[in-house]
């Protein structure tokens, strides 16, 4: 009995053994730049060598809300986060009506179609999403060349060049690079619907319109119901690359979102690591508590993790 | 297939309303506007790019090309960097990936075996830093304490451990029956020899998912050059195709300056747009070679993510 429990004691070691190598990789790389937040604490200026005596307390953070052009700065960042996030949470009903009506279409062959062509967009990189902006909007792009010869505008517009609706704008390009996709999500949920409900609306003489208001949007909810939560909890993680391509002098004070202003504080000259690591780490944190608020929220009210 | 046919007969007896059909009108011409809008601009790029680059200047070219010829792609190998940094993409987007899919597969496997020390600690442990992340300025001074900036081992080893790949790994091998693995184990096979001659050969459908995932994620990264790399020898295409948009854009700005009293630069520039274009028709070219006969790769990949993610 000892000697069985023995060996599989030991084999459990040798199995482990096995994938040190590789936790080592996920310490190093995931959780030792976490060491770094202690930046935030000191007074770090690079190429000048981190010393321990530079210890400032809370003064960045303080600074991040105090000081009065950084408390400026953050509230516009802010604003721009919450205007762009909240877009998109407005708007994150469309893929599923995607779904619904693109379920509607009956011609098989059209309905691949349209799917493959509009979940393509989704695996360009958003320096292609950019690239194509760039040329089809600029100013000697497509639309202005077409535009002027048609005689509709004398001069060329350009619209990357420009602070009108950048929150707007920023909203269209994110939803033509993830709509098809975003949407695919959906399409498996309204194909596993038993389609005797269907049948029994159908009989009951409904129209295709009253069969979707009463069976299939009712089945998809909880579908919804889960990304609407991983959306809000990703409030605050628009990502950087997107506005990084598109920001230029003309519409930065509207397009700087909390990413990309850590990052652009981490480029400015001079640097300021600190204050961009105190920032970086109050959004990991918020972050962190939404995503689980998110998830305790769902655990009540659906019975369900959405982790 | 019963419920699609039975679905079939219903429509067929059943669609002759008028709000029926007028939401089939409606249903088609919206769709189809989406679909022209998604592909167009890639149709538009490619043509331009094929056409005489005097008419394709003047904006002439909008539905057909006009004058073909391949002397924009001749001489956008002629481009100085440009061989190099595709060397780099194409290095980076197939030594990457498959390291990272044997890592996944392996782990993913690792994970299944119940008697391992401590296993759900460890990955839990592992699956966990999909949910945060230190942050720009910490991750860019570990990256330079290793040595890993100006290095192409930086954009290989930061991904190699992937946790969604993981779960879907090991979600997967868990769906399978563990019987042959048992066998093979009681005829002596240690952890290594079944991991290859059998547990590669199961998660073949869920590896190729995986792999696609991967080699599109490479060839689009553009963050890890960006923030590692200052040497124009470890630029990628997508960083290379981002620095010349962003050179044309201060060339069209002098040109705006001096508004229409320079030609030449003016033709300059358009020879400018004309590399720009087809650079973005060979960035984009791969994935869109290769997507449409992978999609259902795709579509199987975010299914099994959403089950367990």
């Amino acid at each position: 009995m000892n000697g069985f429990s023995n060996r599989k004691k030991r084999r459990g070691y040798r199995e482990f053994l096995y994938i040190v190598p590789f936790l080592i990789l996920v310490l190093v790389f995931s959780y030792y730049p976490l060491y770094g937040w202690i930046y935030s604490f000191f007074d770090y200026q690079p190429p000048l060598p981190f010393s321990w005596d530079s210890f400032v307390g809370l003064k960045w953070f303080k600074m991040l809300f105090k000081s009065k052009s950084y408390v400026k700065q953050t509230l516009e960042v802010l604003r721009n986060t919450f205007a762009m996030s909240g877009i998109a949470l407005a708007f994150s009903w469309l893929p599923m009506f995607f779904a619904i009506f693109l379920n509607e279409i009956k011609n098989l062959r059209f309905r691949k179609f349209v799917q493959t062509v509009t979940t393509l967009p989704n695996f360009i990189s958003w320096i292609l999403v950019y690239s194509v902006a760039f040329l089809l909007m600029s100013n000697n792009g497509m639309f202005n060349s077409v535009a002027m010869n048609l005689g509709i505008i004398e001069r060329p517009i350009d619209f990357l060049k420009s602070n009108e609706h950048i929150w707007f704008k920023m909203w269209l390009w994110l939803t033509w690079k993830n709509l098809g996709w975003a949407a695919i999500m959906y399409i498996a949920a309204i194909a596993s619907i038993d389609g005797e409900l269907f049948e029994a609306a159908r009989v009951d003489g409904a129209n295709r319109l009253k069969i979707i208001r009463h069976i299939t949007i009712p089945s998809l909810l909880p579908t919804f119901f889960v990304l609407l939560l991983l959306n809000i909890s990703n409030f605050l993680n628009n990502g950087m690359e997107q506005y990084f391509v598109f920001q230029n002098s003309w519409n930065r004070e509207h397009i700087q979102v909390l990413d990309l202003y850590v990052y652009n504080l981490s480029t400015s000259k001079p640097p300021v690591y600190s204050v961009s690591t105190a920032l970086s780490m109050l959004k990991s944190i918020v972050s962190l508590v939404l995503l689980f608020g998110a998830n305790t929220f769902s655990k009540i009210v659906r019975k369900q993790s959405i982790i | 297939m019963k419920r699609k046919d039975s679905i079939k007969k219903a429509y067929k007896v059943k669609n002759h309303s008028l709000s029926d059909r007028l939401l089939d009108i409606v249903n088609y011409t919206v769709f189809s506007l989406f679909a022209f809008v998604c592909v167009y601009p890639f149709y538009y790029i490619f043509i331009n790019t094929i056409s005489n680059n005097k008419i394709s200047e003047s904006g002439g070219v909008v539905w057909f090309p006009k004058g073909i010829h391949l002397q924009n792609y001749i001489d956008a190998f002629k481009i100085p960097g440009l061989g190099q940094a595709a060397f780099i993409s194409i290095s980076r987007t197939i030594i990457g990936t498959a390291l990272t899919l044997i890592i996944a597969a392996f782990l993913g496997y690792m994970f299944t075996r119940e008697t391992m020390f401590k296993r759900r600690f460890w990955y839990r442990f592992v699956v966990v830093t999909m949910y945060f992340n230190a942050g720009i300025i910490p991750w860019y001074l570990t990256m330079m304490n290793l040595g890993l900036t100006n290095n192409f081992l930086g954009y290989i080893l930061p991904t190699l451990v992937s946790p969604f790949y993981i779960i879907l790994t090991k979600t997967y091998i868990e769906s399978t029956p563990k019987e042959i693995q048992e066998a093979a184990e009681c005829d002596g096979a240690g952890i290594l020899t079944v991991f290859y001659k059998i547990m590669l050969p199961i998660c073949k459908p869920i590896l190729a998912t995986i792999a696609i995932f991967s080699a599109v994620g490479h060839w689009n990264s553009f963050q890890d050059t960006l923030l590692l790399m200052t040497q124009e020898k470890y630029y990628t295409l997508q960083f290379v195709l981002y620095r010349y948009l962003q050179s044309s854009q201060s060339l069209s700005a002098i040109i705006n300056a001096t508004a229409g009293s320079a030609e030449a630069m003016l033709a300059n520039a358009q020879t400018q747009t004309s590399i720009r274009m087809t650079v973005t028709i060979i960035v984009a070219l791969p994935i869109m070679m290769i997507y449409p006969f992978f999609q259902r790769f795709f579509v199987k990949g975010i299914m099994i993510g959403a089950v367990k993610g």
